[in-house]
């Protein structure tokens, strides 16, 4: 055993490989999923494990998606790095541009004895995470998207249908005023929802070099959109007879809604379990809504979650483990079931039939949204994901140039082009020290 | 002052004795910090799969920014609020509990309690109490009419982690500053009394100018404490916002380095501050301690 393993890495190990046989393979896994994800995690595990008697996987949890990649990376640089580690959506350029680090998975899956096609996988998924000729570079594990949720209770205390476009948001607010209820908006991880989803959901492009992956030197664009830069000024100024409410970065907001402070959220589909956990009135999710300003019709929106890559520099036999448990687990039972307790999309197109099949959409009405949202058009260049490197400070530099925004200290057309200009340096010294 | 001089009768014990703290030092500062300097020379990408010798770059990168230099200005303002804030409370808290004679211990005990709290749990304590929306806190203040949102205010923002970082520090202060004001001999105390001074004016006259070693010390403390180990206060509760509010440079030196993961500019940032803690421990030193009356 390792010595490097922590405490609860040994205690998986031996409460899994107790009754197996010693010449098994271990396969080491890092996550960032805490908490009943957690256990989740290790029941896949154990199921894998329990089917075979060749690999053991070793689920082991390293904190969140910064930590458990931040580990891993250390880990790479001392010699010591699992063979399976999760990241986060932003921190694929990354992980892309170490190209002695990683394994793509769609090499691993070939060079493995067994049958897989990436096609199983859904277009929305898969196009985040493949190269421009279409090939999987990490398998997608929890994917979400930002969606809308709504205060059922106060869409009738206002009379008025859930709203599918900004004016009707603003219609909402007008009414709920008269009814003497102040807040009607408020939103989370804000770069993610309402800039890279925005220009995603209405065809246009967040960045150069479609949307950074066509090469390192892409540049943003998200100071180009007018109609963005206006809906933003709007739901800025709209602060004043407390439409809006900015209730910080990340997850924040989310007191606001479940609270009953503001009739409607934009958020990751991912936070069904904390609705059904915390909101005491009748609930829904619905699409993000559209500005007509920009677009008749919505294109489809981009994912956010985390993704399993593939560290080279070990055994060559490990690796045959490393593709059996990726096609293990992505059975559409196994992927049903994540998607249906988590509130994760289900990342096969099987999987989406199965759950259909097992009536939870007519069970839990809204629990499609998301799928349906991503899945809405063929994606374009535009609405296919991002691929920035040092993502995490841009969103970093988009949350403070925004947060002036709300504070009034500038304008809409100033923030956006300050963020531009901010990530654009940070996207140079990216391409310096990957050249 | 006299010093007493021993002598070993062994030429290699002295060696001996001081041996494990020069390893101790050589460990834990004198290694990471040579590795810092080396690693600030350096570009490199996460994986440390390419690097390259950069000179001076990162520093100049770091001095044309003009988010670096305003945090800067952020940690000054926050270490001044955080070492006035503590220090006035816990000094005020302690010439009482020094007039307190039931139940003493009972008092100084409580007192105490903060410091043992771990600066990131105290950042969460905080956290939730001034929640815009759930807070307990924010919600008074709602009641008294003002409308706290740190999450849009750069001011509520800065308040929220200076009173979350002096919170814990008034403990510390407090000890020293009781120990302090019972070293002074109570007759000074009295005869002043007796020559009709009142409680204010005997503090003001008396106990202060012969509290100044301690006060002098524990401004020092503060400063470096406020500047080093409120990383997970700020972590905890603003995370550096809005907008870059209440960014201080130790804060930035973690978020560059591990959400980041640019280490040279991150390595760049610790060799700055690592000159700054040398440069206050300097003055103290140098200037402060000979000053001070004892």
């Amino acid at each position: 055993m390792k010595s490097t393993l922590s405490m609860t890495a040994m205690a998986s190990v031996m409460a899994l490989a107790a009754p197996a046989a010693m010449a098994q393979t271990e396969i080491n896994f890092w996550h960032a999923m805490g908490g009943a994800l957690g256990e989740k995690v290790e029941e896949m595990a154990t199921a894998y494990n329990e089917s075979q008697d060749d690999f053991v996987v070793v689920p082991t949890y390293k904190g969140n998606y910064t930590e458990n990649m931040t580990a891993a990376i250390a880990a790479f640089r001392a010699g010591e790095q699992p063979h399976i580690v999760q990241v986060f959506e932003v921190g694929t350029a990354t992980m892309m541009a170490a190209q002695g680090a990683i394994k793509p998975v769609y090499e691993v899956m070939e060079n493995a004895d067994i049958e897989w096609s990436s096609d199983a996988y859904l277009p929305a998924v898969r196009s985040y995470y493949s190269t421009p000729e279409g090939q999987l570079l990490s398998l997608p594990f929890n994917s979400s998207t930002p969606v809308m949720w709504y205060n059922q209770d106060l869409l009738d205390q206002a009379g008025k249908d859930v709203p599918q476009t900004w004016d009707e948001v603003f219609e909402l607010a007008d009414a709920l005023q008269a009814e003497g209820h102040e807040c009607a908006v408020s939103f989370g991880w804000q770069s993610w929802s309402m800039i890279e989803n925005y220009l995603a959901w209405h065809n246009q492009p967040i960045g150069t070099q479609q949307n950074g992956f066509a090469g390192f030197d892409t540049e943003l664009t998200i100071d180009e959109s007018e109609d963005l830069a206006n809906l933003l000024q709007r739901i800025a100024d709209s602060q004043e007879d407390g439409t809006f409410v900015y209730g910080g970065r990340r997850g924040d907001s989310l007191p606001l809604f479940t609270s009953g402070e503001c009739a409607l959220w934009i958020n990751s589909s991912a936070y069904y379990p904390d609705m059904v956990e915390q909101a005491e009135f009748n609930f829904g999710q619905t699409m993000l809504p559209l500005n007509t300003e920009a677009a008749d019709a919505p294109q489809n929106s981009i994912i956010g979650g985390a993704t399993l890559w593939v560290l080279s520099g070990h055994e060559d036999a490990d690796y045959q483990g490393v593709a059996e448990f990726f096609d293990f687990i992505s059975q559409p039972e196994i992927q049903a079931d994540w998607h249906m307790s988590t509130g994760y999309v289900p990342i096969t197109t099987a999987a989406y039939e199965l759950a259909q099949e097992q009536g939870f959409y007519d069970e839990n009405p809204g629990t499609q949204t998301a799928i349906e949202q991503l899945s809405l058009n063929e994606p374009t260049a535009n609405s296919a994901g991002l691929r920035f490197g040092n993502f995490v400070q841009i969103r970093d530099v988009i949350n403070e140039e925004l947060e002036d925004l709300w504070s009034g200290d500038q304008t809409a057309e100033e923030a956006l082009s300050n963020a531009a200009e901010r990530g654009n340096a940070m996207l140079r010294d990216f391409e310096d020290t990957n050249m | 002052m006299r010093t007493k001089r021993v002598t070993f009768r062994h030429r290699w014990l002295p060696y001996l004795l001081v041996a494990p703290q020069i390893v101790i030092t050589a460990v834990f500062f004198l290694w990471p910090a040579s590795q810092a300097i080396y690693q600030s020379v350096l570009r490199e990408d996460a994986f440390g799969l390419k690097t390259e010798f950069v000179g001076l770059a990162n520093f100049e990168r770091l001095f044309s920014d003009s988010a670096y230099l305003e945090s800067f200005w952020t940690t000054i303002v926050f270490s001044a609020l955080v070492a006035g804030l503590s220090m006035g409370i816990a000094l005020v808290l302690a010439v009482m509990a020094d007039r307190v004679i039931k139940s003493a211990l009972v008092y100084r005990t409580v007192l105490i309690w903060p410091y043992a709290v771990a600066p990131a749990i105290a950042g969460v304590l905080w956290w939730f109490l001034f929640n815009p929306t759930i807070g307990i806190g924010a919600y008074a203040m709602g009641q008294l009419g003002y409308d706290w949102n740190h999450f849009q205010d750069g001011n509520d923002a800065m308040a929220l982690i200076v009173i979350a970082a002096a919170w814990r520090q008034v403990s510390y202060n407090f000890l020293f500053f009781l120990a302090g004001l019972q070293a002074i001999p109570r007759s000074l105390i009295e005869a002043a009394a007796i020559d009709n001074a009142g409680p204010f004016k005997r503090f003001w006259s008396i106990q202060l100018p012969l509290l100044s070693p301690t006060v002098f010390f524990l401004l020092v403390v503060n400063v470096v404490y406020a500047f080093f180990e409120t990383f997970g206060i700020v972590h905890a509760t603003t995370g550096g916002g809005p907008g870059n509010e209440t960014v201080i440079l130790v804060y930035k030196v973690w978020r560059d380095a591990f959400e980041g993961l640019n280490l040279g500019s991150s390595a760049a940032q610790s060799v700055i501050l690592m000159v700054i803690v040398i440069a206050l421990t300097a003055i103290q030193f140098r200037y402060i301690e000979r000053r001070v009356e004892y």
